[in-house]
């Protein structure tokens, strides 16, 4: 208490960062947090924003100050591309210290989260077992011989230990609980209480471009342990939502997830998204990946954007929410920082995925130009309690949760 | 159910030959065991404040009563504030690394003495 004299004089700013850990949401497969488990995650969610917040504007102002007049006296000129950016900035102290402190904090949080988890991986077993029993037979449909493409079994993606697939245990939950119980770290709280702010964001889009769009028949590619999806199913109740992924252990957990939620119209399913062919032609109203294309590779985005071809049904909509791409208008120093994912977060497919012109993709897959769509949307949440991503100025190139929205509206 | 090591796979490595940012890497992984230091301080100053608001509000703490804690909003606030000033103290020497940016090329003190002197 001695130090309450010392936050008087800032105590006149209104408090600016993540809530509380305690705050999240509890579902029926929750991990059990410790006082000092919690504690570690509030650290690092308020290390992570020191970083962005406090750090990482050093970056730039090192990048102006050292980095271009060093390159400017080696070429003659001003760094024309990200690369060259980033080969300069490798060599400055101020861009090693943010990385490195970064890195760390990624690495830190994986083991904050697995240690929560793994202390308590058969109760967390006999839980999702549980529910998954009351879900009943279509909530989960597992095909081993489905296997994992190997864009996803080639790095551990973003410094995930044994990634999403990974199966310690017959019958593994870690890895995805895992990612649920520490999302709250890398965003700060600004995904909300159970970090569905991407799809509660996708609903509220789509009743403000399409009023009249109501959607049966829903599919989610890259599911993962289907934090995004919920929201969707939760405003579309009448609506059935496949919900496909390759790692079993996010599968298995997201479906005792939902059903723990109440939400009884999901099937998720193992499934490759580059091989739909279990599905007919025209089987989906509206298909949705969110976060995912990044974690593909040329040839799997290509197949999959051919099945979401395939699959939709006339007047059907195909969603993808992205990181923004590195188009020309976006500073090559943006572009160097927001590549620092690709190079030192084990996400491979980042930097293709955001320089490649995706509406020639698209077209490539079958779409015509005229029915693609390109938007923006922030998460949406809870703003009594969570933060708010549209109002916040702060950027943490590549983890904010704000979003570009890239589809199409078939005829 | 095969017996796992819990606390040797909660500090896995991820696949995927890790990048390293400093000149010497030795001093990076110096530099993840003092945050990892931090982070255990920050922890064990959280759970002492929360022992006294246990101890001002009931006069007695049970063990249990640690994990069952939810600080009030004000609380949680107050909280907060201090982890966010320990990392300003902390990575103190950055904050004045990008002071020293802003400055441009400052005078050392054997340059002003320097020429203070007259030579």
């Amino acid at each position: 208490m001695a130090d309450r004299a010392s936050t008087k004089a800032s105590a006149e700013r209104a408090y600016e960062g993540p809530p509380d850990y305690r705050l999240t949401g509890r579902h029926g497969v929750s991990p059990s947090v410790s006082h000092d488990e919690a504690e570690r995650y509030n650290f690092l969610a308020q290390l992570n924003r020191h970083l962005s917040v406090h750090v990482m504007p050093g970056v730039a102002e090192a990048y102006e100050a050292r980095v271009k007049p060093r390159f400017k006296k080696r070429h003659a000129r001003l760094p024309e591309h990200r690369n060259e950016v980033r080969k300069g900035l490798v060599e400055d102290g101020m861009f090693q210290f943010w990385s490195a402190l970064r890195r760390n904090t990624m690495e830190m949080r994986q083991q904050a989260g697995l240690s929560v988890v793994l202390r308590q991986l058969d109760q967390l077993q006999e839980k999702t077992r549980g529910w998954l029993d009351k879900a009943g037979e279509g909530a989960l449909k597992l095909d081993p011989e489905q296997g994992v493409p190997d864009y996803l079994s080639a790095v551990d993606h973003h410094c995930m230990p044994g990634s999403y697939h990974t199966e310690l245990v017959p019958e593994d939950v870690s890895g995805a609980a895992n990612y649920d119980s520490g999302l709250f770290v890398t965003t700060g709280g600004a995904l909300g209480r159970y970090s569905d702010g991407g799809g509660q964001a996708l609903v509220q889009w789509l009743r403000r471009s399409y009023p009249e769009f109501s959607p049966r028949r829903i599919l989610d590619l890259g599911c993962g342990l289907g934090h995004n999806v919920i929201p969707i199913a939760q405003a579309f109740p009448e609506a059935r939502i496949v919900a496909v992924d390759t790692g079993v252990p996010m599968l298995r957990y997201g479906a005792a997830r939902a059903a723990s939620m109440g939400v009884t119209n999901i099937s998720f399913v193992q499934v490759n998204a580059e091989d739909l062919g279990r599905f007919p032609d025209h089987s989906f109203d509206w298909i949705q990946t969110t976060m995912f294309l990044h974690e593909t590779s040329y040839k799997g985005m290509a197949k999959i954007m051919a099945e979401t071809r395939r699959l939709l049904a006339p007047g059907g909509l195909v969603l993808h929410v992205e990181q923004p791409q590195y188009g020309e208008d976006m500073p090559v120093f943006e572009q160097a920082m927001r590549d620092w994912d690709a190079f030192y977060n084990n996400e491979p497919f980042w930097t293709k995925l955001h320089e490649i012109d995706l509406d020639a993709a698209m077209v490539k897959a079958g779409f015509s130009p005229a029915e693609i769509i390109h938007d923006q949307v922030t998460a949406v949440v809870d703003r009594e309690l969570f933060p708010d991503a549209a109002d916040d100025d702060a950027e943490d190139f590549g983890r904010k949760p704000s979003w570009h929205l890239i589809g199409a509206k078939v005829a | 159910m095969e017996k796992l090591d819990p606390l040797k796979l909660a500090s896995a490595k991820a696949k995927g030959r890790r990048p390293f940012f400093f000149k010497d890497r030795d001093v990076e992984m110096v530099l993840s065991i003092v945050m990892a230091v931090a982070q255990e301080l920050a922890v064990l100053r959280q759970r002492l404040d929360t022992v006294e608001a246990l101890l001002e509000e009931q006069g007695v703490v049970r063990r249990e009563d640690l994990d069952a804690f939810q600080p009030e909003p004000a609380h949680a606030e107050a909280r907060a504030r201090w982890t966010q000033e320990y990392l300003a103290r902390i990575l103190r020497i950055l904050q004045q690394e990008r002071e020293a940016i802003a400055r441009g090329g400052e005078e050392s003190s054997e340059e002003a003495a320097d020429r203070l002197s007259g030579r």
